[in-house]
């Protein structure tokens, strides 16, 4: 006979298949009330300007920039928000205005944006995104690319009302 | 005389390869790519981070005595006037970060950047001003010249230790390779002469 040996490796292993299993999405209605909102990260604003207007590319493109926009408690999916995007690229520094656009969320709270390739600026390839309609609370992201030949980066916002 | 035919081809191969050692990283971050997406302010802020971190390796080496044919006395002005070109590196380099992009600049001032080299590089500029100021002051704050020297030393060494992280951490216009040999070397003449202290201590003049 065989005893089913539980060590820390399987238990580990299950924590971590029962933590991917919550986070991929899979047990949302579940967790209806768990999604909680993003929090503004460090140096996100930085370099932001309002207002930047909503635009089919900044640039003349070959980067993308992804995300999802949900509600914070039951993560429904947010329409036609607006997200706005900037970042060091081959095509300007973060301050240059030509570096600005914005996008609104598809039906299922997905944006995508393509933009010029970003480049390491200030020691890190990374972008820049904010929500700053004024329905829900402002959001400032700063995510980072893991390897600067990335073609693309994706954040995701979980929105609270304002 | 063969032993100072020896002494002479030493002497050269030091000065040889202390000068490939300084001239190689600067002309590999001078070629970068990325400067090519930089304007001019922001690519002086890189080159003075890269000539800061060339002088720390000279430095040392100096401050040991350890150069073949400078004199102790020669090399202790050297140390002086290469430390005060490592504090203008130093405020160019940051004051061209600062125009470039105000906001990175003050938050890594006011520790609450993102970015953990940010931290090490405000760290090493701190110590950098405070053994500029050690030294400038040398004479009036009539410290034992031991106590002095031990007070600059350690200043020295968390210049080395913050600038030294601070490079290795940044995805910037460095070349991978000779950055890293490049901080290996500067590492390596600071323990030298940290762990060494052969040189007599000797009072200001």
């Amino acid at each position: 006979m065989t005893t089913p040996l539980t060590t820390r490796r399987t238990l580990l292993r299950l924590a971590g298949a029962a933590a991917a299993t919550g986070m991929s999405g899979l047990l949302v209605p579940a967790h209806a009330q768990g999604v909680a909102p993003t929090p503004s990260m460090r140096g996100g604003a930085n370099n932001y300007r309002p207002g930047a207007p909503v635009v089919a590319r900044i640039g003349g493109g070959g980067f993308w920039m992804t995300g999802t926009v949900r509600r914070a408690g039951d993560g429904a999916p947010l329409a036609g928000q607006r997200i706005q995007i900037w970042a060091h690229t081959t095509e300007g520094q973060e301050r240059d205005p030509q570096s600005h656009g914005a996008t609104l969320t598809d039906a299922e709270g997905v944006f995508r944006l393509e933009m010029p390739q970003i480049i390491p600026a200030f020691g890190q390839a990374h972008g820049h995104l904010a929500y700053d309609s004024g329905e829900f609370q402002t959001v400032f992201l700063r995510p980072v690319m893991a390897r600067a030949s990335d073609t693309s980066l994706n954040a995701d916002f979980v929105l609270q009302p304002a | 005389m063969p032993s100072t035919k020896v002494a002479r081809a030493r002497a050269g191969l030091v000065w040889a390869g202390l000068l490939v050692a300084l001239i190689v990283p600067v002309l590999a971050a001078a070629a970068s790519p990325l400067l090519a997406w930089r304007d001019p302010v922001y690519i002086l802020a890189g080159l003075a981070g890269v000539l800061g971190l060339a002088l720390l390796l000279v430095q040392p080496l100096l401050a040991g005595g350890m150069l073949p044919g400078v004199s102790l006395a020669r090399s202790r002005r050297a140390h002086r006037w290469i430390g005060g070109g490592l504090v203008a590196a130093v405020v160019i380099h940051v004051a061209a970060l600062w125009i470039t992009s105000p906001p990175d600049v003050v938050d890594a001032l006011l520790f609450r950047s993102p970015t953990s080299f940010s931290v090490w590089g405000v760290i090493a500029m701190w110590a950098v001003f405070a053994a500029a100021l050690l030294a400038a002051s040398r004479r009036r704050l009539r410290l034992r010249p031991s106590t002095w020297r031990r007070a600059h030393t350690a200043l020295a060494a968390v210049i080395v230790l913050g600038t030294v992280l601070h490079a290795l951490l940044i995805q910037g216009t460095m070349e991978t390779v000779s950055k890293i040999l490049l901080c290996a070397l500067v590492v390596a003449a600071t323990a030298r002469v940290v762990a060494g202290r052969r040189t007599p201590t000797r009072r200001p003049r």
